[in-house]
């Protein structure tokens, strides 16, 4: 159910961000989506790709430091309130959001949420209980019109 | 039980100490001594004019040193008389008694020269010999010899100290460490010769290429050049199951093979038949009492084409005066965490690297790999240390990272007394040295 993401530590100076896009480049792997968070003394690049394993390796032998996030994705009607819904459910379980992409599903007339939650197992039972639409790695990259 | 929580190897047992010396009871070692000591000194007074001069000015000659208490007399002899005498001031013996010269790595200006006669080659070899067998090497082992050759003493000491054991050496030198790695493999080595810092960089190069050392016959590294931390230690027994031996030495004593560590890992062990080992306060000059802490001030007792008397080394240690439990009657120093002149101030307080480099690792998930960049802003002294980022210390999150900086700040600061700003930086953006680790980085005096 977990969605795989990629973070790489970035020092925070000119050119830092280049490299690792540069080798996933060279990699033939294209970036479905990114974030990049920064404060004055580094920054961390999340990456979501489909083949995040061979992506990881590639980072890896690059030299960078590369950690892998569990994410919760999902699916809510592209409407307004929707995205308000799923965020009630999830603060009266207790569960803390760190950060989160939003796309527009290709498929349907519905939105994509991916969301980093402290604690994912705990985020899937609470979502799940509540009816919520849980989507999967396939299903994902489908739904954001990747194919291959 | 996990890779890293897996204990060092256990020394082999059975091995047969390789020199009586060692294990001299101490009248006759004293007795000894002074014999040695008293030679010594006449030759230097007939042939070093340096030492003549000094000796001239206290009203000194060699038969004011009846007693080994006596040596406190004597003037010292300082790493620039080295310099200032540059290149063979202080030769004693003629160029055609000489059959080897080596030069320190002279960061700083000219290097300093010194020489050996065949004996004092001989000699050398013999303290190498008894430094390889205190660590557990025997013959048998194969011996990677990663200190550098050349000028610099430590190539050639630990060769020709582990051939005299017996050993079988490879003679690979410094540098090319995916090369260091495959010869630790292929060969079978069981014992490494290194700074230690470069064989944290082995060990983890080791580990991009799929080698795990644990796996790997060997067993015993004999670490030297550079002072390191217990918690060093620790990392590279932890990471590589090779048990880390702390050697001493220095070019103008003889190289390594002045003192070394033992398989008990409980200080090193001088080798007092050949080095005469005092403890002054570096302030004062005046000897301290057996056990205090202060700068070490060696005397050779034997060595012929260079003899140097009250030698001050500006390493900070202590003679530890309780008997070893290995047996050896030869008197024990403490680890040199410190070194005089790798002190540096800032705003007003007294830091050594080492000091850095333990609160540092003291830190879960850190890495032996940083640097201490010191600059002045306004007119104010700035430290700032910088930490590689390892996987165990990443986070996608930046609330944990900042803890992390925090965390390293909070171990530096309890243990430093000042505030120092950490700053984390990319795997393999700090240098490293397959020689000695440059640690610190002093721009103060380009930014004023």
């Amino acid at each position: 159910m977990k969605i795989h993401q990629l973070s790489v530590f970035l020092e925070n100076k000119p050119g830092q961000l280049a490299l690792p896009c540069r080798k996933l480049a060279e990699a033939g792997i294209s970036i479905t989506t990114l974030s990049l968070a920064d404060t004055e003394q580094f920054g961390i690049l999340r990456l979501i790709v489909r083949d995040w394993e061979r992506a990881q390796e590639v980072l890896r032998n690059a030299g960078c430091v590369v950690n892998v996030t569990e994410m919760v994705a999902i699916q809510v009607p592209d409407r307004a309130g929707g995205l308000a819904e799923v965020l009630e459910i999830v603060e009266q379980a207790g569960i803390n959001i760190e950060y989160m992409y939003a796309f527009t599903d290709k498929l349907d007339d519905k939105g994509v949420l991916v969301f980093r939650f402290d604690d994912p197992d705990r985020a899937i039972e609470a979502l799940s209980g509540a009816s919520i639409q849980l989507i999967d790695r396939v299903e994902l990259f489908q739904r954001l019109g990747i194919v291959s | 039980m996990t890779e890293s929580a897996r204990p060092p190897k256990a020394p082999p047992h059975g091995f047969q100490p390789v020199s009586a010396m060692d294990y001299l009871p101490a009248d006759q070692l004293r007795q000894l001594q002074l014999q040695r000591l008293q030679t010594m000194v006449r030759r230097a007074y007939e042939r070093q004019v340096l030492f003549r001069d000094r000796m001239s000015g206290r009203g000194l000659t060699p038969h004011d040193l009846r007693t080994l208490g006596d040596l406190a007399q004597l003037p010292f002899t300082i790493k620039t008389d080295l310099r200032d005498t540059y290149p063979f001031g202080l030769f004693a013996s003629s160029m055609s008694d000489v059959v080897r010269l080596h030069a320190s790595s002279g960061t700083t200006g000219k290097p300093i020269v010194v020489a050996y006669t065949r004996e004092d080659v001989q000699v050398w070899a013999e303290v190498m010999q008894r430094t390889f067998a205190a660590c557990g090497v025997h013959a048998g082992d194969i011996v990677q010899n990663a200190y550098g050759y050349g000028l610099f003493t430590g190539g050639l000491g630990a060769h020709y100290g582990a051939e005299a054991l017996g050993a079988t050496v490879i003679p690979i030198s410094g540098g090319n460490t995916d090369r260091q790695i495959m010869v630790m493999k292929d060969f079978g080595v069981t014992v490494i010769c290194c700074t230690p810092s470069y064989f944290v960089h082995m060990i983890e190069r080791a580990g991009q290429l799929g080698v795990d050392m644990h796996q790997l016959p060997i067993r015993a590294g004999l670490f030297g050049a550079e002072p390191w931390t217990e918690q060093m230690r620790h990392h590279i027994q932890q990471t590589s199951g090779v048990c880390a031996y702390d050697i001493y030495g220095l070019s103008e004593i003889i190289g390594p093979g002045v003192g070394s560590e033992c398989t008990a890992q409980a200080g090193l062990h001088i080798f007092e038949d050949h080095f005469y080992p005092e403890i002054i306060d570096p302030e004062t000059g005046q000897s301290l009492e057996e056990g205090e802490e202060g700068e070490l001030v060696l005397t050779t007792l034997s060595k012929w084409a260079m003899p140097m008397i009250r030698y001050r080394t500006r390493d900070i240690t202590r003679v530890i005066p309780e008997p070893c439990p290995c047996g050896r009657t030869v008197r024990r120093i403490e680890r040199i965490g410190r070194r005089s002149d790798d002190m540096f101030i800032i705003r007003g307080v007294n830091v050594f690297p080492s000091q850095v480099e333990a609160a540092l690792l003291a830190v879960e998930g850190t890495l032996p790999h940083y640097q201490i960049v010191l600059t002045r802003e306004h007119g104010l002294d700035q430290m700032e240390v910088q930490l590689e980022v390892t996987p165990q210390l990443f986070s996608d999150r930046v609330g944990a990272l900042e803890e992390v900086r925090r965390k390293l700040a909070h171990s530096l600061e309890n243990t430093l007394g000042i505030h120092v700003k950490v700053q984390l930086a990319e795997p393999q953006s700090i240098e490293r040295s397959a020689g000695k680790a440059k640690r610190v980085i002093d721009k103060r005096d380009a930014t004023p």
